[in-house]
């Protein structure tokens, strides 16, 4: 049983990397364009004019948010259009049929996600390279902090699939929640430039957590507790892939 | 042993549709079982209940002895689906498609391979192997279907109509392949719109008509209740008016006559009484194929004439 379970959860993680292999210049390309962007207008022309951040040059102190940035977004997509077009196309069904045990669907699924966005993490933080020297004071941490981030926003993309009726409802949460939380979550700020009304209002956003934990990583420096950032990270994940497996298992979205 | 015992099985949707009304359906281990009925009288709920795709309402479902509900992965895996609609993934290749579909179900690769060979080259699709599914005609998208719901070797094979808009030479081979794989033993439950087609290969059938199950026997015994047969004769000359005696007739028009002819009466008879009024027959065929005229006897016999509702139900 447990190797049968082995060899279904590796099926569906190399169906899902190779899907995205697959459409490399949908998935893998434009983040590495987008991120080379950010790097030369905020941190070459606009960054020089700003100066020091945090006691860092402005480039050094965007790398880590922005890596984390293409972490969240990648792994979100990837697992919210993979699932969801297994649902359209009615191929879930050769899963639901099969003797896969519910949580080998998940983790099958959130792999696949995890897997672009930790590829999606080496490309930018490769392109980063030709812009800055990156410094790392605590690589542990950023391994922890980079899979965990993954997997929940992977397991976010599985939950918004599950409930998703339309190719419209796969893009609202990433257009009108995702994105604006992720640049207002201190990816190109510090929230100590920030009054302290508004310093308040951004702790109430999860993602301020994971970039400042991520940029605890590599700078040494956060404006929250990074062990906030890892118990918050670790929280968020349990009850997120909770809220899934429940889904899964009582069949929204996915049987009649 | 029953390869697929089911009890008191229903289901009511969301909507709050009947599907299934507690039907209770046995087949035997080694059958080759034809499940018949209507548009929407719950074939495809049973079918989906029996494969996991449809939550049931109440009711037990046994496969090879193991509940669906307690020992869900055992029964699972005897059963191979072919289901109506193509639900691969159009973008991936038949070879993908068949070693993914091996994968689900715990078969190692170094298994999945040459079985992937084996039946794709059985259903003449091993040229295609390295082709995109969407790029398969229709013919082609069912028999790939039926080789990749064989990847387990399944002890139970179900097809949802395996059959529908493939060309009659397809057809025929695809019959062909599925006697040789239920004579190997595997059991086999058809549903299919081609009355013919069950007449042909399945040894017991049930009519499901409106969520009920409105006979359950076997082939030959269903067969053997047909009283009456249809013949069509084709006439030589105009004929406006003619008269048999001791047979139910019409004359559909001056060249076509139709007669109703009793198990037990004497098709010569017909023959006789047509000759003394010179009047010749070009030739005769039945007007339809006799399991077609017993499904819908069957499912109009339940049913109210006036508003359709089964009188059961």
């Amino acid at each position: 049983m447990a190797n049968r379970n082995f060899v279904a959860l590796r099926t569906i993680w190399i169906k899902e990397c190779t899907r995205f292999l697959r459409i490399w210049v949908q998935t893998l390309l434009p983040p590495a364009i987008t991120m080379s962007l950010y790097f030369v207008i905020f941190g070459n022309l606009i960054g020089s004019r700003i100066g020091q951040m945090g006691g860092f040059s402005y480039m050094e102190f965007i790398v880590p948010g922005l890596i984390m940035m293409a972490v969240i977004t990648n792994s979100y997509s990837n697992v919210c259009s993979s699932f969801y077009s297994a649902k359209f196309q009615h191929n879930i069904e050769e899963m639901l049929v099969a003797p896969v045990p519910n949580w080998v669907i998940i983790a099958g699924f959130v792999g696949g996600g995890v897997a672009r966005a930790l590829l999606i993490g080496i490309i930018v933080t490769s392109v980063s390279l030709f812009f800055v020297d990156i410094k790392i004071h605590n690589l542990a941490f950023i391994i922890i902090t980079l899979i965990l981030t993954a997997v929940l926003f992977a397991t976010a993309g599985l939950i918004n699939a599950i409930f998703a009726n339309s190719f419209d409802d796969i893009s609202i949460i990433p257009t009108f929640i995702l994105t604006p939380l992720t640049y207002l979550g201190g990816v190109f700020y510090s929230l100590s430039m920030l009054p302290e009304l508004w310093q308040w209002v951004s702790k109430a956003n999860p993602i301020v957590y994971m970039v400042n934990g991520f940029r605890y990583g590599f700078l040494g420096v956060s404006d929250v507790n990074q062990y906030v950032s890892l118990g918050l990270l670790i929280g968020f994940n349990v009850i997120l892939l909770s809220v899934a497996y429940s889904l899964i298992n009582r069949g929204v979205g996915i049987r009649s | 042993m029953f390869a697929l015992d089911i009890k008191g099985l229903t289901k009511t949707y969301k909507s709050g549709t009947k599907a299934l009304h507690g039907i209770d359906l046995q087949v035997k281990q080694g059958d080759f079982f034809a499940l018949l009925g209507p548009n929407g009288a719950g074939k495809s709920t049973t079918i989906g209940i029996i494969s996991s795709l449809v939550n049931k309402t109440s009711g037990e479902v046994n496969i090879f002895e193991y509940s669906l509900a307690s020992q869900m992965e055992s029964a699972k895996a005897c059963i191979g689906l072919v289901p109506q609609e193509f639900n691969f993934n159009q973008f991936e290749t038949l070879l993908q498609i068949m070693l993914n579909q091996a994968g689900y179900y715990g078969v190692p690769r170094s298994v999945a391979k040459p079985r992937a060979e084996k039946y794709l080259k059985q259903l003449d699709l091993w040229e295609k192997r390295n082709s995109a599914a969407r790029t398969l005609s229709g013919g082609m998208k069912r028999r790939l279907m039926i080789a990749r719901a064989l990847m387990h070797e399944p002890r139970m094979l179900i097809l949802d109509e395996p059959t529908a808009g493939v060309d009659i030479e397809i057809r025929r081979s695809m019959w062909t392949f599925l006697k040789a794989i239920n004579e190997q033993g595997v059991t086999i439950i058809l549903t299919t719109h081609y009355l013919e087609e069950a007449e042909m290969l399945c040894r017991n059938i049930a009519i499901i008509d409106k969520g009920v199950i409105v006979k359950n026997t076997s082939m030959k015994s269903l067969l053997a209740t047909l009283n009456v047969e249809t013949f069509v004769f084709d006439l030589s000359e105009n004929v406006s008016s003619l008269n048999l005696s001791g047979f139910d007739y019409r004359l559909i028009d001056d060249h076509t006559l139709e007669v109703d002819v009793h198990k037990e009466a004497n098709l010569n008879t017909v023959f006789e009484q047509l000759t003394e009024q010179r009047i010749h027959v070009l030739s005769m065929r039945n007007k339809s194929n006799r399991l077609e005229e017993l499904f819908v006897r069957l499912v109009e016999s339940g049913r109210n004439p006036v508003t359709g509702e089964i009188a059961n139900g």
